[in-house]
């Protein structure tokens, strides 16, 4: 284990940081589950129980504006779709409603397999429908999306995992 | 056979119980998969946060079955919830409980919920015993280490 977090160091040295992504959440249990899986997925995370804070912390929230909050920082949203208050589509629409978080790519889940409801979320700009629970394979392969995402050439070092 | 050798083959023996009675599936082995080094209670931690939303939810099914007039969506509302969070977990029998139950609240009949909801109480407290018992060979296993 020793060897692999010197290798995490001296990769960050090389500027290959970690990605940043924001779960949103209103289930404790499932923000402790796509936590874990992130983090052993070697990601930064930050999670949110609702829509309203998700806002906050990106700086769009009323009054505010997008410095000093994580929204430079974050490479991916992931959001479940069925929350009280804000649900994930209109979480969605509000962040392709940003002219500054508009790329990030937002990912929706939820437990339903609902096909109108993922054309929706589809059509306004998700980057994938997935469904709960979320298993190590769904996020290894996010995780090797936003590599490419971010640098065509690190596409390379997804082989493999 | 020694303490430990013992104890690792009633675990074993649990948890492929537990597998086959249905209580719990795949969803299970991916959060023991998930445990490391790092998170080395997180098993048990995410159980704990599990029980603790089920007892919650399982009261507001209750209260909400005895009202004089029954809000079904809510109750359908809570069922969800206890679906999504046994669905996290790997906990089948509760789970396809939860996908019963919340066929008779579409339905509004107070008779079948009511049913259901005992059935519910009844399973998720044989798996929070199951889980518990497994637990407590995780202890004594760690113990038998030092």
């Amino acid at each position: 284990m020793a060897s692999s977090s010197s290798f995490s160091s001296a990769s960050m040295a090389l500027g290959d940081e970690k990605p940043h992504v924001l779960a949103v959440d209103d289930s404790l249990l499932d923000r402790k589950l796509i936590e874990k899986l992130l983090t052993n997925s070697s990601c930064k995370v930050t999670t949110a129980e609702n829509g309203q804070k998700a806002l906050e912390l990106l700086g769009l929230g009323d009054g505010q504006h997008t410095l000093n909050s994580i929204a430079s920082k974050v490479n991916l949203i992931i959001t479940d779709y069925c929350m009280p208050g804000m649900t994930g589509y209109e979480l969605l629409k509000k962040i392709k409603e940003s002219p500054t978080m508009k790329d990030i790519p937002v990912v929706i889940v939820s437990s339903e397999n609902v096909p109108t409801r993922i054309k929706k979320c589809m059509d306004e700009g998700a980057e994938e429908f997935m469904l709960k629970p979320l298993q190590k394979s769904d996020v290894n392969r996010l995780r090797c999306q936003l590599t490419k995402f971010s640098n065509p050439h690190k596409g390379m070092l997804c082989m493999g995992r | 056979m020694d303490v430990m050798t013992q104890l690792q083959r009633q675990w074993r023996e649990h948890t492929a119980y537990l597998r086959k009675e249905g209580y719990l599936d795949d969803q299970f082995e991916q959060l023991q998969k998930l445990q490391d080094e790092n998170s080395p209670d997180f098993v048990a931690e995410v159980v704990s946060i599990f029980f603790d939303d089920s007892e919650k939810l399982l009261n507001n099914m209750a209260r909400a079955l005895e009202q004089k007039v029954v809000d079904f969506k809510q109750v359908d509302a809570h069922v969800h919830q206890f679906k999504g969070s046994s669905a996290s977990i790997g906990a089948m029998r509760v789970k396809n409980l939860c996908i019963e139950f919340r066929n008779h609240c579409e339905a509004q009949s107070l008779e079948e919920c009511v049913r259901c909801l005992r059935k519910l109480q009844y399973e998720y407290s044989v798996l929070k015993n199951q889980l518990e018992y497994l637990f407590r060979l995780e202890q004594q296993i760690r113990a038998a280490g030092v």
